[in-house]
């Protein structure tokens, strides 16, 4: 078997007496979707705080291609090759689709440092950024101010910032979160298309995505992983429903 | 709507020409050297407007870059008028009357001192940011009431003005070139800098610094380089401004002062290109006006800037092409 991309060991963080992650270690492989599922609260979030760089965890470490990353800031661990979107999303509101797309590029390209060209007129810039709006779909949008996109839209945009980065490893927070059924159906055929790209650590309620999508899928509970297999392990385990499919279905 | 902000500004600079040249015709030197004041605030307000209006730093302290700009000014000339040498112990460095020579030095100290107050205060966001500048401000403000060698509360007087390379800057007109000419420079740079990748990273850092983060950019980098060219700027006009009163003294480190730039800036538009020369022209006229009938003429300028922020967010420019500026 190949090395993973993405090695987590034993990350835990606690908020006070709460324990939101507890000693967690799971893999991200080449060509993966590794999913992680879990009640609200269990954890996820904070988890991929943890991963991207955004807090800083009690214990554990993070490898990225076989380099501990565990000291990086969060800046250093995009540049070695995370990106990151965000259950919430954070956009430029007052910048247009093109300018958000264009920032991934220019942080793709770690060149802020140009202080006379238009970032808008320069070719190497754009191309990239077009390249990653076309594929999301959002080219139609191209120049519309980000604050009046619908929501929808808003998560097309950053999965489409992250593609601009040309990670070695996707990490999504829920990326259908308040998509319609249409929505979350055209992401999850694209998602499906992006695993071989750069493999995708996906955090999602959407259990019809996650069932279609997933090549391993992680259970979080209470900060615990309680279980990690195939979407068949997972349907089938009176473990994870008990704790967990069992209050949906 | 964005072309008519174009033809706004473009108006307002021919204006910032036509108005002393029309003076010049007249024979009217005050009205000229009223614009040139105008100009040099404006430029001040345009350093200020890196910070502000694209990077969304509140400072409260740019007063301390446009007073190094004028003692720097103030300093060398003394030095230069009283034919002594400033001192340092080992060394010692001539005074000089030659303006380019201090302008560089006035831009290299701010530079300095932009990147030293930028490092400590970069740490904070918000209010506290506005008070630890503020609070650099009130430093130098005392720093230079107490440093007799220069005057202290008195300030230093400067017999004739500086001299610039081929022109004669006693003409009215001549100086008032000067400065034009330096805004325009000026303007440009912001203009240049604001659609670069730096500027949109900038302002992407304003609006959320966790995306900008994410993408692997340092949000912290980004404003210190912007608050070291907003502090360069303002500190140029500072040297200006003290050439052009053949005058410098404490009040030019005041947090007054500070809160003027900022006035300026939302009067004419927080982040606009334009934002800092509309500001810095009605700030002017309203003092020349209003100061002439009532020494309470503050009160007046803080009912205008008190309905610009209740019911105009983009400034006089918003008013006038109808859309609004940047948030901060
Ligand atoms: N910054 C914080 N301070 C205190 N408690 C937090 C903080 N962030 C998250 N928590 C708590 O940690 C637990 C896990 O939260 P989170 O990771 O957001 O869960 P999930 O994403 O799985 O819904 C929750 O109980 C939440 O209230
Ligand atoms: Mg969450």
């Amino acid at each position: 078997m190949s090395d993973p991309v993405l090695d987590i060991s034993n990350l835990s963080k606690s908020f006070g007496a709460l324990r939101a992650t507890d000693d967690v270690s799971l893999t991200l492989m080449p060509g993966e979707i590794h999913a992680i599922i879990g009640p609200n609260g269990a954890g996820k979030s904070t988890l991929i705080k943890q991963i991207c760089g955004n807090l800083r965890s009690d214990a554990g470490r993070v490898h990225l291609m076989g380099r501990d990353v565990s000291s990086f800031s969060t800046q250093a661990r995009a540049n070695a090759g995370l990106a990151r979107t965000f259950q919430i999303s954070e956009l430029a509101m007052e910048d247009s689709v093109l300018e958000n797309v264009v920032l991934g590029a220019i942080g793709a390209e770690a060149r802020p440092w140009r202080f006379w060209r238009k970032a808008l007129d320069t070719p190497a810039l754009v191309e990239r950024a077009d390249a990653a709006l076309d594929r999301v779909g959002l080219q139609g949008a191209r120049d519309v101010i980000c604050a009046n996109l619908s929501h929808g839209q808003r998560r097309q945009l950053e999965v489409a910032v992250a593609l601009t980065l040309a990670p070695k490893a996707f990490v999504m927070d829920e990326p259908m979160a308040g998509l319609g059924a249409e929505g979350s159906k055209t992401l999850t055929g694209f998602l499906d298309s992006l695993r071989d790209e750069a493999p995708i650590l996906l955090v999602e309620h959407d259990m019809d995505a996650v069932f279609a999508l997933a090549d391993r899928i992680s259970v979080l509970v209470y900060g615990k992983i309680i279980a990690t297999g195939t979407v068949d392990d997972i349907r089938s385990s009176a473990v994870v429903r008990d704790a967990y499919l069992g209050e949906e279905a | 709507m964005r072309l008519k902000e174009t033809y706004l500004n473009a108006a307002v600079l021919l204006g910032l020409l036509a108005v002393p040249l029309f003076a010049l015709v007249t024979d009217e030197p005050f009205t000229i050297t009223l614009v040139t004041r105008a100009v040099i605030l404006a430029l001040a307000a345009v350093g200020l407007n890196i910070a502000l209006g694209i990077g969304g730093l509140v400072s409260f302290g740019h007063a301390v870059f446009f007073g190094l700009g004028g003692y720097a000014m103030g300093i060398l000339a003394h030095h230069a008028q009283t034919y002594t040498a400033m001192d340092f112990g080992a060394f010692s460095i001539a005074g000089t009357k030659v303006m380019p020579v201090i302008w560089v030095v006035a831009v290299t100290l701010c530079a300095l001192v932009a990147l030293l107050i930028g490092l400590l205060s970069l740490r904070t966001s918000g209010v506290y940011f506005i008070m630890i500048t503020l609070a650099f401000g009130q430093m130098f403000f005392y720093f230079a009431i107490s440093w007799a060698q220069y005057g202290g509360e008195d300030g230093l007087s400067i017999y004739v003005r500086n001299d610039f390379p081929g022109l004669n800057t006693l003409v009215p007109i001549q100086y008032f070139g000067i400065c034009f000419v330096l805004l325009a420079l000026a303007l440009l740079l912001f203009h240049r800098l604001q659609n670069a990748p730096f500027g949109l990273a900038l302002n992407a850092a304003r609006q959320t610094a966790a995306r900008v983060e994410t993408v692997g950019l340092t949000p912290m980098h980004l404003k210190l380089v912007a608050f070291v060219i907003s502090g360069v700027i303002t500190g140029l006009a500072g040297a200006l401004f003290a050439d052009l009163n053949r005058f410098v003294s404490p009040s030019m480190f005041s947090w007054q002062l500070s809160g003027e730039l900022i006035v300026l800036i939302i009067i004419g538009g927080v982040g606009r290109l334009m934002g800092p020369v509309i500001g810095a022209c009605v700030f002017v006229a309203l003092e020349h006006l209003l100061g002439g009938l009532t020494v309470y003429w503050h009160i007046y300028l803080g009912l205008i800037l008190l309905s610009i922020v209740l019911f105009a967010r983009g400034g006089v420019i918003g008013l006038l092409t109808g859309k609004e500026g940047a948030h901060v």
